[in-house]
């Protein structure tokens, strides 16, 4: 059996909010993946509530910043230090910021296309 | 206000089979904050993906650790197939089932060992490996490799195992059982054991969420998800009760890991007995095109794979978030306010994998 989830398209604008509103709603936080696309990044943040799979799917250009959700779910913060390091993905404001020194790699952004 | 020190742990530590460090922010002996940094061995294995052909990749996949390696190329099989739209053949659905199963088994009981080792009781971390080796002989028997498999492809796995073999596993788990209660007397009962774990990093259940904690580290803060409830392989046709604890504390962690080890032999014995006869693979031709999310119950927790396909035979994105890696942030909490003798302990309650978080 398959599981079923849903993956919704929104602005980086709209990100703070959705987080807050997963947050009311006692969601976890269960991952945020980016991918580099040609020009910028696909992100993805997933939240679960219960057996529930929700994600929310931002597309992003490369020169623009996004705004950290570490003060809501204090995981992100490393999901988000990983996507700066590795892929280069401006974002503002992390909870706890390694600064690049997250994997301690020496090749600034090798993800990034 | 006590004299604050920050104390360095790790890289290098007695109680931590690979490397991560913590920053250790101390009044007197009592930790006010931990700040983790990996880093180590970061070997950028999703990097990969670019240069490998998405079948081979496979291989790659699962040598993302030497404990769930047969788990993460599962993970990643079963996200391409959702990409292809195929269904594999019911036999492997439960080959899969025995040998993910079997997988907890030898985590479960490595974890264990490394606990009994921790605490100071070497007999029995012997005890508990000398278990789990009897299991990597299973494997060997079923699979050839000991650590790395490769028995799952794209559209089904590479090997079967005939019933002659696989009730000689049951009647070696059935074995293997009554020892473990045994041994599981100890790690619950015994009163040096009790006093190094009961109150000792305690996660509540609303913190477990918020912190993002999976696995047995989410189950034992009273929370009853397993996303092996999803359905995925054969789990959907084999009934499992979900073990938590409401205790929230590393004696609730060792209790769910250890309930855990007892299920997955009773898992492993429901899916030999159901077990279907027919092929053991389906073909898949072409290359994907498209994207898929996974998840799986590894043996640390939820495992989530991510794969995005072109149409070519190199994928864009191969992403594994580990359960490892998520559960950084909740042992951050638990350490908050921990004696710093429990460090050691409490690090090894998550049972954490640095090569899965360094893939």
């Amino acid at each position: 059996m398959r599981e079923n989830y849903e993956l919704t398209v929104i602005d980086s604008t709209e990100l703070p909010l959705k987080a807050l509103e997963m947050k009311r709603n006692n969601a976890r936080l269960v991952q945020i993946c980016a991918t580099s696309i040609e020009g910028g990044y696909e992100l993805s943040y997933s939240f679960a509530m219960d057996y529930e799979f929700i994600n929310y799917r931002i597309v992003l250009d490369a020169d623009v910043k996004i705004v950290s959700i570490s003060d809501l779910f204090p995981s992100a913060a490393f999901y988000e230090n990983e996507m700066k390091e590795l892929f280069g993905v401006k974002i503002e404001s992390i909870g706890l910021d390694y600064d690049n020194k997250f994997y301690r790699i020496e090749v600034e952004a090798p993800f990034k296309k | 206000m006590g004299k604050r020190s920050i104390v360095p742990f790790g890289p290098q530590h007695p109680v931590l089979p690979e490397p991560i460090h913590l920053d250790l922010v101390l009044e007197d002996e009592k930790v006010i904050e931990a700040i983790p940094s990996i880093g180590f061995i970061h070997r950028g294995l999703e990097k990969l993906i670019e240069k490998r052909d998405f079948n081979d990749y496979m291989y790659v996949i699962e040598r993302i650790c030497g404990i769930c390696s047969f788990m993460h190329g599962m993970g990643y099989c079963e996200a391409l197939e959702r990409i292809f739209d195929v269904e594999i053949p019911d036999r492997s659905k439960y080959l899969r089932t025995i040998w993910c199963e079997m997988s907890r088994t030898h985590s479960h009981l490595l974890w264990l060992g490394l606990l009994a080792d921790a605490f100071g009781f070497e007999a029995l971390f012997y005890q508990c490996w000398r278990m789990r080796e009897k299991i990597l002989d299973m494997f060997e028997a079923s699979t050839g490799g000991r650590v790395i498999f490769s028995v799952n492809k794209v559209g089904g796995v590479l090997k079967d195992m005939d019933k002659q073999m696989l009730e000689s596993f049951v009647k070696e788990f059935d074995a293997m059982e009554e020892e473990l209660k045994k041994l599981c007397d100890v790690f619950l009962t015994d009163i040096t054991v009790i006093s190094r774990l009961k109150n000792v990093g305690v996660l509540s259940k609303e913190d477990a969420i918020t912190y993002g904690a999976v696995g047995p580290m989410m189950r034992a803060s009273g929370i009853a998800i397993d996303t092996r409830k999803l359905g995925y392989a054969a789990y959907n046709d084999i009934d499992f009760k979900i073990i938590t604890s409401n205790n929230c504390d590393s004696y609730a962690r060792c209790e769910v890991r250890i309930g855990e080890l007892f299920q997955s032999f009773d898992i492993i014995r429901k899916a030999v007995k159901q077990i279907p006869d027919g092929d053991i693979a389906t073909t898949v031709k072409g290359n994907p095109n498209g994207e898929a999310f996974v998840r799986l119950e590894q043996p640390r927790g939820e495992a989530i794979f991510y794969i995005k396909a072109n149409g070519t035979k190199y994928l864009d994105r191969a992403r594994v978030r580990t359960p490892t890696f998520t559960n950084l942030a909740p042992l951050t909490k638990i350490l908050q306010g921990c004696d710093y003798a429990d460090v050691p302990i409490l690090v090894l309650t998550i049972d954490p994998c640095v090569s899965c978080t360094e893939r």
